[in-house]
């Protein structure tokens, strides 16, 4: 059985309000029978620091990527995963993380992958929870071990591999990075470890839409207008349109595809994981440099 | 000779080590929680400050070497970022008051070595990587004139 949803009305105008809490639904309903918390950070000890009262750890790093392939883990990795830290196939998850959520809705996004139906995001994530003088507790993780059945990733509907983007060239892209690696100044966020990518700038006609854009100052999501304003006005994007996203390894489009998929209602986004690691490295695939998104390549 | 690692840099690697994977994160968040304050000098001064890139959270080293040849390393990363705090704690701690022979002969991957990639991820560990690398080559620069 799935918790009841926050009827908060500031939700109620995006496409899929049933993804999103708030801080005062969430404080409110745990201890819930059949609610899970998860927090998901870009800093692997901060869970450490204070987490929410019986929220469980997922690292996207250490549990959601395959440790030899790079991948994520398969449907018995993510069964074993998940049921260590009492998430059964109907559970209600409530994702949080650091960074404005950024690593949170990647992991809704691979939670989403294996068709974990109900699972949510908290609005602005850490921060806001902070700003709104909640608490957190130190105790170490707890939680009961479950049976997750084995359901593998059904990657087609929700994410590309770089075969799919050469075949959906002509079609909207959005590239979520920075300006700088957008332009090919720089191929790594500013002030991020280098990851070993060949060549700089962006999938010809990608529209450059950095993926903070959507987060408002108190570090939750934009009203629908201002989003709508972001996506479709300025980035053209219009209702019936195939869209991917991408970023540098995907953790950033996920934020976006978020906002696509749950906020603004498109249906068939995808996030291009491999991203720019994986383009700007591979053999014969049209780059293109500086602020304009430039032509499609004529082959 | 083989080489040996000073003192306090072994007896960190050596603790890592002997910890399950865990309660590796359990030292690294005291270490995090040890990171010593600024002396006043820098507190005031963050421009001194040289900033690790390749480190995911905003971290900040300075690097003395006093008439002795004797070096002093300080650190400072935000609070939200423990990891990279308790990174910057180690080496401030391992490597403060070393010689610069001491520090240069420090192995470059003596990051990796610690029993924490698979704690925190290797891609993590390479942003501590970098902050040694950047403490010797102040070392390096400091020590020169």
């Amino acid at each position: 059985m799935a918790v009841e949803l926050d009827t908060a009305t500031r939700f109620a105008e995006y496409a899929h309000p049933e993804r999103l809490v708030s801080g005062e639904w969430l404080e409110a309903h745990l201890g819930t029978p059949g609610l899970v918390v998860v927090e998901s950070d870009e800093d692997v000890l901060l869970y450490e620091t204070g987490h929410i009262t019986d929220a469980v750890k997922i690292d996207w790093h250490t549990d959601l990527n395959d440790p030899v392939e790079r991948d994520y883990i398969n449907g018995s990795g993510f069964a074993k995963l998940v049921g260590s830290k009492g998430i059964t196939r109907d559970t209600t998850v409530v994702i949080y993380g650091d960074k404005n959520n950024w690593w949170a809705a990647y992991a809704l996004w691979v939670f989403s992958l294996f068709g974990h139906k109900d699972v949510r995001l908290l609005d602005g994530g850490r921060a806001k929870w902070e700003a709104e003088g909640r608490t957190y507790t130190t105790d170490r993780e707890s939680a009961p071990t479950v049976d997750y059945p084995v359901v593998e990733r059904n990657d087609a509907p929700i994410r590309a591999y770089k075969d799919d983007v050469i075949a959906h060239l002509g079609n909207p892209l959005i590239d979520v990075r920075s300006p700088e690696e957008y332009s090919g100044e720089r191929t790594t966020a500013p002030a991020y470890p280098e990851e070993g990518t060949l060549r700089a700038g962006h999938i010809p006609t990608a529209q450059s839409v950095p993926w903070a854009k959507a987060v408002a100052e108190d570090g939750g999501f934009k009203p629908l207008d201002a989003l709508n304003t972001i996506y479709r006005t300025e980035a053209g994007l219009k209702d019936g349109d195939s869209v991917i996203a991408y970023c540098r390894i995907g953790e950033r489009s996920s934020h976006t595809w978020f906002v696509l998929t749950h906020l603004l209602g498109f249906e068939g986004v995808r996030n291009y994981d491999g991203s720019w690691t994986e383009w700007g490295s591979a053999v014969r695939v049209p780059i293109v440099k500086g602020a304009q998104p430039g032509a499609l390549p004529v082959r | 000779m083989t080489y040996q690692l000073p003192f306090a840099l072994q007896q960190t690697k050596d603790d890592f080590r002997a910890l399950e994977l865990h309660d590796r994160l359990q030292l690294l968040l005291e270490f995090s929680n040890e990171l010593p304050k600024l002396p006043p000098r820098y507190a005031e001064h963050p421009g001194l400050f040289e900033r690790v890139e390749e480190c995911q959270s905003p971290v900040f080293i300075v690097v003395e070497v006093d008439v002795d040849k004797v070096v002093h390393v300080f650190a400072t990363a935000p609070r939200e970022a423990p990891t990279t705090r308790g990174f910057a704690s180690i080496l401030a701690q391992g490597l403060g008051g070393l010689t610069v022979d001491e520090i240069l002969a420090v192995p470059d991957d003596y990051p990796s070595d610690l029993g924490l990639t698979e704690a925190v991820s290797p891609l993590r560990i390479r942003g501590m990587t970098g902050m040694l690398a950047r403490v010797k080559r102040q070392v390096r620069e400091k020590s020169a004139a």
